[in-house]
């Protein structure tokens, strides 16, 4: 009897210590084939702007972020089975998305853009007449192009990843992509890969679909972290803890106008 | 809470019915290639000379032991990182991904079918070959007269089961672009962020079409091994 009052006693404190130490924990689903947002280093480490800015809100909401990897298409579906709490990747604020998540403010913005091979095409929706165009499953981009594209004659092929898209680019198989202006310059037109292709035309916009920037999404409903995530933007604005985020990264300002 | 309204919209009723051209297509094509190649390999499988069993071994035990996703992935996106792939004349072909994915789906099923073939042939009774071989018929005779034909025929069973094995198989071809059944459920899937209802109506797809062709191999056994079903009065 003695024996289980003390190890009973033990194992209370233990969990009371483990409970007391440990910071509240933020499950964050991410995409990792998004450089330079989030993606992996060589030595398969998840790194990026997504990560340092996830990481720098968590920091100041005195919790600790930890990642999972889930595949773009799945990644909201995964975010209201519970298989995390949040999504910080890249995700655009758009009302299609709204009605399946809650969105916070926007963490940053950067602008849509066609890339082809130089001086192929002008960029213009006729211009891709006949062209194949490849862009990311499930992402704003295909969304915009099927709305400008397609009717213009575009045939627009949908890949699991902008990798994908960006080795059927280099091999020929596809004549252009649209994109994320910052992820395709960082992730391809700065590669090897990428010489030889530039982006065309100017920038892309449609409000309705690329919404108001990249944002993080929770599930419906939970305000609570919502509210964290977005004093936590504004908090880190204000402190510079975003701008030294931002300058690791980039040489602009992401956070956009 | 399924809401399956979504899937009777014309658009994605129209994407499921592409999708299952696509896959009849790719299952088809593939069957045939694989078919017609694995009967002369099957011959050369039960050969005598190392030289002429080895390179068909070999073939088959590669194809055999690795997974077919893998093997798809090296035809479309590890082929294409060779700029000698890239100008040379089968690029047209390659860079196409419908054809890619028939490649390696008719590559696979070669391979099984293949083995599947050797095997009937090497289980001939002995008593029709030696009558064969008293009556003087040449090698050549003997298999185009008794060997294949018996040995298609045994195989008709395991066969049925290798056609239902590939039009699972096809499936794989969603990974590479293409929509198929599994592409155009993958579609909405992302499109409405729903993954039940889009996949549980590709499934029901999938079913009814295995169901048909379990039936169609049925009314094919009855018809060609007749021979061996025991004897009614």
């Amino acid at each position: 009897m003695k024996k289980l009052a003390v190890s009973v006693a033990l194992a209370l404190s233990c969990s009371g210590l483990a409970l007391a130490e440990q910071p509240k924990q933020i499950r964050i689903g991410v995409e990792a084939a998004y450089e330079p947002f989030a993606y992996k280093s060589p030595d398969g480490k998840l790194v990026g702007f997504d990560i340092d800015m996830a990481n720098a809100l968590c920091a100041q909401m005195k919790a600790k972020c930890v990642f999972v990897e889930q595949e773009w298409k799945g990644i909201i579906p995964a975010l209201n089975a519970k298989k995390y709490d949040a999504i910080i990747s890249s995700m655009s604020i758009t009302d299609e998305r709204k009605k399946a998540v809650d969105f916070t403010d926007k963490y940053y913005h950067t602008p849509a853009r066609l890339i082809a091979k130089a001086g192929s095409i002008s960029g213009t929706p006729a211009s891709l007449k006949g062209k194949r165009l490849g862009v990311l499953k499930a992402s704003t981009h295909e969304k915009y192009a099927q709305k400008y594209y397609a009717p213009a004659g575009a045939i627009v092929v949908p890949y699991d990843s902008t990798q994908q898209v960006y080795m059927d680019l280099a091999a020929g198989r596809l004549d252009a992509t649209s994109a994320d202006s910052v992820e395709s310059s960082v992730g391809f037109l700065k590669k090897p890969e990428g010489k030889g292709y530039a982006f065309v035309g100017p920038v892309l916009k449609d409000p309705a679909i690329f919404g108001q920037g990249a944002g993080i999404a929770v599930r419906k409903g939970d305000d609570d972290l919502r509210n964290g995530f977005n004093g936590a933007i504004k908090a880190i604005r204000a402190n510079g803890t975003y701008k030294k985020v931002n300058d690791k990264h980039f040489n602009f300002d992401a956070y956009g106008a | 809470m399924l809401d399956f309204a979504m899937l009777i919209e014309p658009d994605n009723l129209k994407l499921y019915a592409d999708g299952l051209l696509t896959t009849l297509k790719l299952l088809l094509v593939s069957l045939a290639c694989g078919l017609a190649v694995s009967v002369p390999l099957s011959v050369l499988r039960v050969a005598k000379s190392p030289l002429l069993y080895g390179p068909v071994w070999l073939y088959t035990y590669v194809i055999r032991g690795t997974p077919m996703l893998l093997q798809l992935y090296l035809i479309y996106y590890g082929l294409s990182q060779f700029a000698v792939v890239r100008d040379s004349l089968a690029w047209p072909l390659l860079s196409d991904a419908s054809f890619c994915a028939m490649l390696a789906l008719a590559i696979n099923t070669c391979a099984y079918t293949t083995e599947m073939l050797a095997g009937a042939i090497r289980a001939t009774s002995h008593g029709e070959v030696e009558a064969a071989k008293s009556v003087g018929m040449s090698r050549a005779t003997l298999y185009r007269r008794i060997l294949l034909p018996s040995a298609l025929r045994r195989s008709l069973p395991a066969y049925s089961n290798e056609v239902v094995m590939m039009l699972h198989a096809t499936s794989l071809a969603s990974t590479v672009t293409l929509l198929d059944i599994t592409g155009a459920a993958d579609r909405l899937y992302s499109t409405y962020y729903m993954p039940f209802e889009p996949f549980l109506a590709a499934a029901l797809v999938y079913l009814l079409l295995t169901w048909g062709l379990v039936r169609v191999f049925r009314q094919l056994e009855g018809r060609y091994l007749a021979y061996l079903a025991p004897r009614s009065h």
